[in-house]
């Protein structure tokens, strides 16, 4: 059992003769003679992923203006970061939009333009102290201008995704991308085979320390990220923005959803023992996810079917007996290309590995948010007062009178909701002086909600469709009440 | 081949798409259309073979008629080859090969989806 250490690497690295070789190439080299073998012949797997990696930021030291200000906030290109530290430290996240321009510009932007060489308007405006007198700053500055520009992101590298699609009769517009409606398409993001994580899945390799590729630079693994789930792991990551190459780092916004940023992530796995040989042959048909229905607008997103990235990557997955195409969000192209650049830069001893000093955690859990209380339409829901296919309008009328509402559910024998009469279809009948029955007049095609969905996704419904109220169904479509625009209301006055 | 016709307040009344059709016994495939209060436009695809004499025709019918050169554009200095407009354009423009984003610009029918799909901005459609 051959086995080394990340030291004996180094110095393999050091007199070149590390064999380093890309996590495309590993998989056919364990195919081909196995892992107990392939630990003799490799020292060193690079792999890589490029995609939209919404957690991401760079902390700034702006240097001390004179009369110095402790900035209480601060703008850069209109994009606000933040400054709740010291007085000329602040945060800027790539999601956070321009206060002018809205989504078509953002945080990401304003740290690609830097490390393009760009000059980009700094504005901070304070309270006033002994110490900091000055109130207000404008001034323009360049990447070189400050003093650290230290990218630090909670949360990288997502080793596997939800993949996406849309059950809803409407286009929708998300951070995964466009979903086309009654399951247009679907969307996927990481790069499978070649993300780091899932070459290292214990993470034995990938911990606290662990020296990283980053947009071009050396970077550095801080930790486990947040929402952090194997086998859904993330990393917390961290380098100098100054060493940065725009090549691996590109804002981009999602239309309808704001601005991300694509950041470029590689990560060195020595190769150890025949375990670590092993874990860097996995395929992307090992790897599975599951295709989220983003039509429901939940937490819980229904889960449409399982799936793996060798499916994913076909570019067709099957869904309810129809192909349906598949757009990645992640670019293998790049991906490949940093495995490719990290490759080169450990043969020609550039870039050295570290050894971990503390691992992130194997289990981990994802809890939802602790929330004061979820209204569902259950909570509010009022009685039903159904009437049968057949009722003439005269009673119809005097139902709606003696009970004093204005929507009359109308149902089949089984209780199945067939249409709705309202108050004012019935004035309109007696006008025209029609007064048969109300299958002639009420409408057939209803919108409605179920008694589980949250409480603002029925308001949403009242509003879009301009409409007072809604049957409450279950999934036979009987009527279990109505939700009408009072009944919230009443929720809204409870609160005040 | 696609067309951009125009129709002012005269022709917009008249059925010239189905004359066209039974006049010159050829099949036209309407992209995308809109009707103004006292206008019209059309964007159609024709037989290739017999474009010159269907163009022609349509124009003797007080149409005005503009061959559409100019298809989906993509920016490959800004392209990053993701993929996002693969599953979105419905004739199926944009394919994966080798690991990179190919356009295949002869299919486009001007729709002009996928420009408000890129993450990257990368894709225009020039006005014609």
């Amino acid at each position: 059992m051959t086995s080394k250490t990340i030291d004996e690497i180094n110095e393999k690295i050091s007199d070149g003769s590390a064999v380093v070789v890309t996590a495309e190439e590993m998989k056919e080299i364990v195919e081909e003679v196995g892992a107990e073998e392939a630990v003799k012949q490799v020292d060193v797997v690079t792999t890589g992923t490029f995609g939209a990696m919404c957690s991401s930021g760079v902390f700034f030291n702006f240097g001390h203006a004179d009369p110095p200000i402790k900035m209480q906030k601060v703008w850069m290109n209109d994009v606000e970061a933040y400054t709740g530290v010291a007085a000329v430290d602040a945060y800027l996240g790539v999601t956070q939009i321009s206060e002018k321009l809205g989504i078509e510009y953002g945080g990401a932007h304003v740290i690609e333009e830097l490390v393009r060489g760009k000059e980009i308007e700094l504005r901070a405006t304070a309270y006033g102290t002994d110490c900091y007198p000055r109130k207000e700053l404008v001034t323009e500055i360049t990447l070189d201008d400050v003093n650290q520009a230290e990218m630090v992101n909670p949360r990288n590298a997502y080793q596997r995704y939800k993949a996406a699609t849309n059950s809803s009769n409407k286009i929708l517009k998300t951070y995964m991308g466009t979903l086309l409606p009654n399951f247009g398409n679907v969307t996927f993001a990481g790069t499978g085979e070649i993300s780091p994580l899932n070459n290292d899945p214990e993470y034995r390799t990938i911990g606290l320390g662990t020296r990283i590729f980053l947009c071009g630079a050396e970077g550095y693994v801080i930790g486990e990220g947040t929402q952090h789930a194997p086998p859904f792991g993330t990393l917390m990551v961290k380098g100098d923005l100054k060493e940065m190459d725009p090549e691996y780092m590109r804002a981009c916004v999602f239309p309808g959803y704001g601005v991300s940023m694509f950041i470029g992530i590689g990560i060195p796995i020595p190769i150890l023992d025949a375990e670590m040989a092993k874990f860097t042959a996995i395929r992307d048909r090992d790897i599975e996810t599951e295709i989220l229905d983003y039509g429901v607008p939940r937490r819980g997103r229904p889960v449409v079917r399982k799936v793996n990235y060798e499916e994913l990557k076909s570019g067709k997955v099957e869904i309810n007996g129809e192909e349906v195409r598949v757009s990645p969000l992640s670019s293998y192209s790049v991906a490949r290309k940093i495995m490719e650049e990290l490759k080169r830069r450990i043969e020609k001893g550039e870039f050295y590995l570290s050894e971990p000093i503390k691992r992130i955690p194997v289990k981990s859990e994802f809890k939802p948010m602790r929330q004061k209380e979820i209204v569902v339409v259950r909570n509010l829901m009022s009685p039903a007062i159904k009437i049968y296919e057949g009722t003439e309008i005269v009673s119809a009328s005097k139902l709606i009178i003696e009970k004093g509402v204005n929507h009359l559910p109308v149902v089949d024998r089984e209780g199945k909701l067939r249409g709705i009469v309202t108050s004012w279809d019935i004035a309109k009948a007696v006008a025209k002086g029609r007064l048969e029955r109300v299958d002639e007049i009420m409408t057939k095609d209803v919108v409605t909600v179920g008694a589980e969905d949250p409480i603002e996704f029925a308001a949403e419904k009242l509003k879009r469709y301009n409409i007072s109220a809604l049957p409450v169904i279950d999934a036979k479509k009987r009527v279990l009440g109505m939700l009408t625009s009072e009944d919230i209301s009443s929720l809204i006055a409870r609160r005040g | 081949m696609l067309l951009h016709l125009k129709f002012d307040s005269k022709s917009v009344r008249e059925p010239v798409i189905s004359k066209t059709t039974l006049e010159k016994n050829t099949l036209i495939n309407i992209i995308r259309g809109s009707v103004g209060a006292r206008e019209g436009e059309l964007v159609v695809e024709i037989d290739d073979s017999r474009a010159d004499e269907i163009i022609e025709y349509i124009k003797g019918k007080g149409v005005d008629v503009t061959k559409i050169v100019e298809r989906i554009s993509k920016d490959d200095e800004r392209c990053v080859h993701c993929g996002a407009c693969v599953s979105i354009c419905p004739v199926e423009v944009f394919r994966i090969e080798e690991f990179r984003i190919v356009a295949d610009q002869d299919r486009c029918i001007r729709c002009g989806i996928c420009v408000n799909v890129c993450p990257l901005s990368a894709l225009e459609l020039p006005r014609f």
